[in-house]
Formats: structure tokens, sequence, C-alpha cells
């Protein structure tokens, strides 16, 4: 038993061991899916009812409106409901985080020789893996519709990338929302918060169907970027780039993400260590 | 075990001194805590619910802050070098903090990868712990499928995976029958019998009486009464029912179904008829 106790790898550095403990909490979580893939539906739930509603429901009327035929809009559809997809894991992260702090396991772990700070980059890493197999999933689905994309492979890889930054934002933006939650019920709430912020940006309508007041805003919501860029690396039709934000999609793609994550999460960090006030 | 207490003149386990620490709201729920716990042996926190025993564990175990006063764990400074403390400590909640949807086995590798085992020695130690706790049998099942004693059995495995100095169980029979709540006493037994130096929080008089080296009473946030077992009862001429209600004002919890009836001292003992150094 002493023996076991004292044997670990000989001092590897601060850094090494943040991975190596990153590592092992992401492969807890997806452990965690592979006993209960259920717990992808919360995510995948909005994005595929939404593919039913608005690929086939309303498909057509809203390829009228744009003045071009259905299968066109569906095209235009897809790429938004990929940011969508990237967007509703968030209710996954903030429950999980929110779940931990009330079961006690990020106690356990905070009482561990290890950093906090690695349980929730764990969390985020998870996010990302899960991510793309949500991702997997409806771009299936999309291909059954009928959607495809049309660059090459560089293209397809770059807006892969594009949709993972976007995870990663809306990751630390769930782990924020989830460390001063009292429980997973409480985590609910924020999640009916998302939809209209979901809603209005340039992702199942296009913003300039919208009333003015609000193409505004949507097309400053930071999914739209990521959702015209990404329209444009697969080659789908993204409307008139008429305004500033699609004129300089690819770049607020990178830089949106990257400034949401840059602020969320140091104040994720710091809130950990609050918690032992 | 007794014996061991008599080991006086060695440096505490656990100590500390005017512990303090009151929440915004709340107001004082440490009022100056002074604790001293002698190393390798079994230190029991008795008090009633509000007492401040899960706080004061809580703070020990370096998961919470105190306004003043000092601790110290193993040697090492609760305030200065926490980490020097988590590196000496297990720790078992009130809750049983393990992964419901992970399997124990899969509970109990990632902990110990979390302590930085290799995997190949967690994987080792994860079945070392499953047998000690008799846990083999359900370890390849999800632990949302466990009994509440075979959570406990685990968070319990899982606190004891770095054979840690000084462990600190909070309420570690709360919510179990008899039997898994004996398997759990006599693991406690078995780690203090290993050098391991045990603080634990009770609300149960019988678990401190018989599994405990010496009881602090602790009331308000501050510890009203210490001893053994035996010099409790000395003291009040009584029962250690009669030193809880007259230290704290309120009787004890009656351990479920294995107690017998309150107000009955000296004469109807029962199944506690087997208390150790009588004084
Ligand atoms: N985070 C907190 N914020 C405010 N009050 C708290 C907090 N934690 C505990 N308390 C209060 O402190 C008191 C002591 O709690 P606790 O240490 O859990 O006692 P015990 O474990 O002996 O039942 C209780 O009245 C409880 O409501
Ligand atoms: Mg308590």
């Amino acid at each position: 038993m002493t023996a076991l106790a004292t044997e670990s790898r000989t001092a590897p550095s601060r850094f090494a061991w943040f991975a190596a403990d990153t590592w092992v909490v992401a492969r807890r979580h997806l452990v965690r899916l592979v006993h209960r893939p259920d717990e992808l539906l919360g995510t995948l739930l909005i994005p595929v009812m939404a593919v039913a509603m608005f690929g086939f429901v309303f498909g057509d009327a809203l390829g009228a409106a744009m003045t071009v035929p259905g299968g066109e809009y569906r095209e235009f559809l897809l790429p938004g409901l990929f940011a969508l997809t990237m967007a509703f894991g968030i209710g996954n992260t903030t429950i999980s985080v929110a779940s931990d702090i009330r079961g006690g396991v990020l106690d356990r772990m905070r009482s561990l020789p290890m950093t906090p700070a690695a349980v929730l980059a764990g969390r985020s890493v998870a996010d990302l893996l899960t991510a793309a197999v949500e991702l997997a999933i409806v771009m299936a689905l999309g291909t059954l519709l009928g959607w495809q994309w049309h660059g090459g492979v560089v293209a397809l890889l770059a807006a892969f990338g594009l949709l993972a930054l976007l995870r990663m934002a809306f990751s630390w933006i769930g782990i924020l929302l989830g460390l001063p939650v009292s429980g997973p019920e409480a985590a609910m709430k924020y999640f009916s918060l998302l939809f209209p912020l979901a809603m209005v940006a340039d992702t199942v309508i296009p913003t300039d169907l919208m009333p003015t007041w609000l193409s505004g805003p949507a097309s400053w919501n930071p999914l739209s970027a990521t959702v015209i860029a990404t329209r444009n690396l697969f080659g789908n039709p993204a409307g008139p780039a008429t305004s500033w934000v699609a004129e300089h999609a690819t770049a607020l793609a990178v830089a949106w993400p990257l400034a949401i994550t840059a602020v969320c999460m140091p104040l994720a960090l710091a809130r950990i260590r609050r918690i032992a006030r | 075990m007794n014996t061991r207490t008599s080991t006086a003149n060695t440096r505490p386990a656990v100590r500390c001194e005017g512990l303090r620490k009151s929440y915004p709201r709340r107001g004082v729920v440490l009022d100056g805590l002074d604790l001293a716990v002698a190393p390798g042996t079994v230190h029991g926190l008795l008090g009633p619910n509000g007492a401040g025993k899960t706080t004061a564990v809580r703070i020990l175990a370096t998961l919470q802050r105190f306004d003043s006063g000092r601790a110290e764990v193993a040697g090492c400074d609760v305030a200065s070098d926490p980490a020097g403390v988590r590196a000496r400590i297990g720790m078992a909640g009130q809750y049983a903090a393990v992964d419901e949807v992970l399997t124990g086995r899969q509970n109990l590798v990632m902990f110990a990868r979390l302590h930085h085992l290799r995997a190949r020695a967690a994987r080792l130690r994860a079945a070392e712990l499953l047998e000690r706790f008799d846990l083999e049998a359900a370890a390849d099942r999800p632990v949302r499928h466990y009994s509440g004693g075979m959570r406990r059995r685990l968070d319990l495995a899982v606190s004891m995976i770095r054979s840690a100095r000084v462990l600190f169980l909070d309420e570690p029979s709360t919510g179990l029958d008899p039997r898994s709540r004996n398997e759990v006493w006599e693991a406690v037994r078995e780690l203090a019998a290993g050098g391991t130096t045990v603080l634990l929080t009770t609300q149960y008089l019988e678990e401190a009486d018989r599994l405990c080296d010496r009881i602090s009473v602790m009331n308000h946030g501050r510890i009203v009464a210490e001893g053994s077992p035996a010099e409790l009862k000395a003291r009040v001429g009584g029962s250690l029912d009669d030193a809880f209600l007259d230290l704290t004002g309120r009787p004890a919890l009656l351990t479920p179904r294995s107690s017998p009836p309150l107000r009955s001292p000296d004469t109807s003992r029962g199944p506690r008829d087997g208390m150790r150094g009588v004084a």
C-alpha cells in the first residue's frame, strides 16, 4: 500500500500534471456519455427539431421569401444549425458543473493534490469532443436532407475549426454560469434564455428578412459571424455580404470566441477559487 | 484502542486554536474552536445538527477559509500550506461524492489517477479497495444502482486511495443500515490500527462511544467538553446520553434500530454493554 502510494511519476512539470489531470477529468465525462448517451439529447433536440421545422415545414416558404428554391434554403440553413448545436451544448456544460458542486464531486477534487483549473479544463475538453459527435449527427442528418459542402478539404477543416472555437467559447460561458448555481434545476433557467439568443442571429432566418431594429443586433450576435464564415467555407449560399459583419465574418468568427473565452475563463478560475469562502 | 491516547507528548496530527468562522447572513458558526487530535487515534466531533461540525472539518480539509485562529494538519499549516495538507489527508464528506453514472471501479480509477498514481497502479489500487470494502460483485455496475451503504463504502474507499496520514469523515454512518454501519466502523478501526489518524463527526452517541478514543462535544461552534468516552461518562456520573443532554441541551440521536431507548442510564444497556475503557 505504501509502495503504491509513493509510486508516482518522477517530478513532471506542473504543466504536465495539469495536462494529465485535465485528460483524466475529460475522459470521465466521455465515459459518462458512453453510459448515458441520452444526455446528448438535450443538446440535439433543438437542432434536430429545427431541421424538421425549418427544413421541411417552413423551408419552401422561407426559400420563397429569399427568392431561392427550398433546396437552396436548406443548404443555407444547415450551417446555422451546426452553430446552434455548438451553442446548445452549453446546457450540458452548466448542468454538469452544477451537479458536481451539489454532489460534492467538485469538493472531492478540490481536496486532491491537483489543480482545480484542471477540473474546468477537463470539462471544456470533453465539451469539444462531445461537440464533434453532435456535429457529426447533425451533419449526417443534413446530408440526408440534401445538404453538402462544395469546398475543398482545407475549407472543411477550417469550418470545423471555427465551430470548435465557438463551442469552446460557449463551454466557458457554461462553466461560469454553472459554478455559482446551487443545483442542476437552477441551471436550467439559463437554458431558456439561450433560445432567443440563438435565434436572433443569422442562423435559421436570414437577417435581411428580419425587421431592421432586429437585424442589427442579430448580425452582431457572435453566432452570426461563425455561421456566415462556415457558409462561405462549405460553399453554401450565404446571402448578400452587405453588412460589415458579413464582410469580415471569418475574422470575427475567430475573434468573437477568443474574446469570450478570454473573459469567461479567468472569471471561472477566479470563481472556483472563491468557492472556499 | 483507548490505550493509544496515552502517547500524549507527540505532536498532534490535527490541531486548531481559536478557530473562528462566520457567514455573512448566518453569523458566527465557529466561535473559537480548540481541538487537538493525537496521531493514530480516532477522534469524534460529537454535536447536534448545526453545531458547526461540517464547517470545522471542511476548514481543516482546506475546502473552506476561516476568519481567524490557527489550524494545523499533519504538520502543515492549513492557511499557508494548503497543498501540503491536501497531500496528507483523505476526506469523505457528508454526502457520497462519487460520479453516479460511472461504475464503482471507474470512480476509483479516476480518483486514483487524480491522486497521480500511474494507470497500472491506479487499477491495482482500485481492485484492492473494491475487495477491502466488499464491493467486488458490484464493481462494474453504475453507482446509481448502488444501495446507500454501498455508496458510502465506495466513498470511503475513494477517500482511502492514498494511505492518508489524517482522514476526515463527516458523519460516516448517517443513513446506513446497521450492517453497513458496522462495516464502515470496522474499516475505520483497521485504518486507525494501521496508524492513520481519523477525525470524524457524528450525531450518534453510540458511534462516538464505540468507535472513538476521544470525543470532543461541540455545540454552537465551540467545544464544550472533551475526553475519552469513559471520562465523559464519569464526569456526569451517568451515561453519554446524559452528558450530551447536559452539555448541549438537546438529546442525542439514536443510531437507527440498534440503540436502547434513551433515558436508561446504567441498567438496560443492551448492545452497548461491551463499552470499552470503563473508568
Ligand atoms: N455556506 C454557508 N453559508 C451560510 N451558512 C452556512 C453555510 N454553511 C453552513 N452554514 C450554517 O452554519 C451552521 C453550521 O453548519 P454545519 O457546519 O453544517 O453544522 P453541522 O455539520 O454540525 O450540522 C448551520 O447553521 C448552517 O446553516
Ligand atoms: Mg454536518
